[in-house]
């Protein structure tokens, strides 16, 4: 594998019934590249968690995956509200997630302390009414 | 132990059984899907009461060996049909979390 694997998808807004199909799409790419399972649950659950914050509070977004010999890395983008405290947003248990979305499981206010547990790198880039992008980086030991 | 040794022994009612001879090696109870996603090993039985459809992709991508709805706690529709589209084996019990917990407890002591 001389050159980085790109793959992108679009993620859904709104439905929660189909979250997690773009995650299921790249833990299989994964998995067909033979990467290591722990690798492969780090990138996972990262991926999972922004394809849900995307789909909850952004009306969806793109993810893109680019996948190179000695890591991961995963870019989220949405045009959603956008996260006006980004610091607090970071806090484990604090959400903003409506009671519907509480009531299937999620809103948990884990999301983004997930993603920043199980990445080596992450960056959070947000401006209120433009959109939020999401970077994480999962090296591969 | 595998899966359907599993199911004999606590019992365990059967809505999808995908491999019957899948090892179980450990467990998890939780129904927050974050912290499940975080935290559920691999290989293990997820007890939950949760019963909607993102349960599958939960299971699926922490490759947990099988879910185990406690408490007589029936999959929704979408649920079923995702967990035999993926392959996902999905089970229950009219046993409260606690109890089922303990009863694969002591299936698993060695």
């Amino acid at each position: 594998m001389d050159e980085r694997i790109t793959m992108t998808y679009a993620v859904e807004g709104g439905d929660l019934t189909h979250a997690g199909e773009a995650s299921s799409a790249v833990k299989q790419s994964l998995r067909k590249l033979g990467l290591d399972p722990s690798v492969i649950r780090r990138v996972s659950v990262c991926m999972y968690e922004g394809e849900i914050n995307m789909v909850i509070h952004a009306n969806g977004g793109t993810a893109q995956v680019d996948v190179g010999l000695d890591d991961i890395t995963i870019t989220l983008t949405d045009r959603g509200p956008g996260i006006p405290d980004i610091e607090k947003a970071m806090q484990a248990g604090f959400t903003t997630a409506a009671d519907s979305v509480r009531d299937l499981g999620f809103g948990a206010g884990m999301g983004l302390p997930n993603m920043k547990k199980y990445s080596d790198e992450m960056t959070v880039e947000s401006a209120v009414g433009v959109g939020t992008t999401v970077t994480m980086v999962v090296r591969i030991e | 132990m595998t899966v359907q040794q599993m199911i004999d022994s606590i019992p365990l009612t059967v809505f999808h059984l995908d491999d019957p001879g899948h090892l179980v090696e450990g467990g998890y109870c939780g129904d927050l899907l974050s912290w499940v996603m975080g935290r559920a090993p691999a290989g293990g039985a997820w007890l939950t009461i949760m019963s909607n459809v993102n349960v599958a992709a939960v299971a699926s991508l922490t490759d947990t060996a099988c879910v185990i709805l406690a408490e007589g706690v029936i999959p929704d529709a979408p649920l079923l049909d995702k967990a035999k589209a993926q392959g996902i084996t999905l089970l229950g019990t009219d046993l409260p979390v606690y109890d089922c917990a303990v009863r694969l407890g002591r299936l698993l002591e060695p």
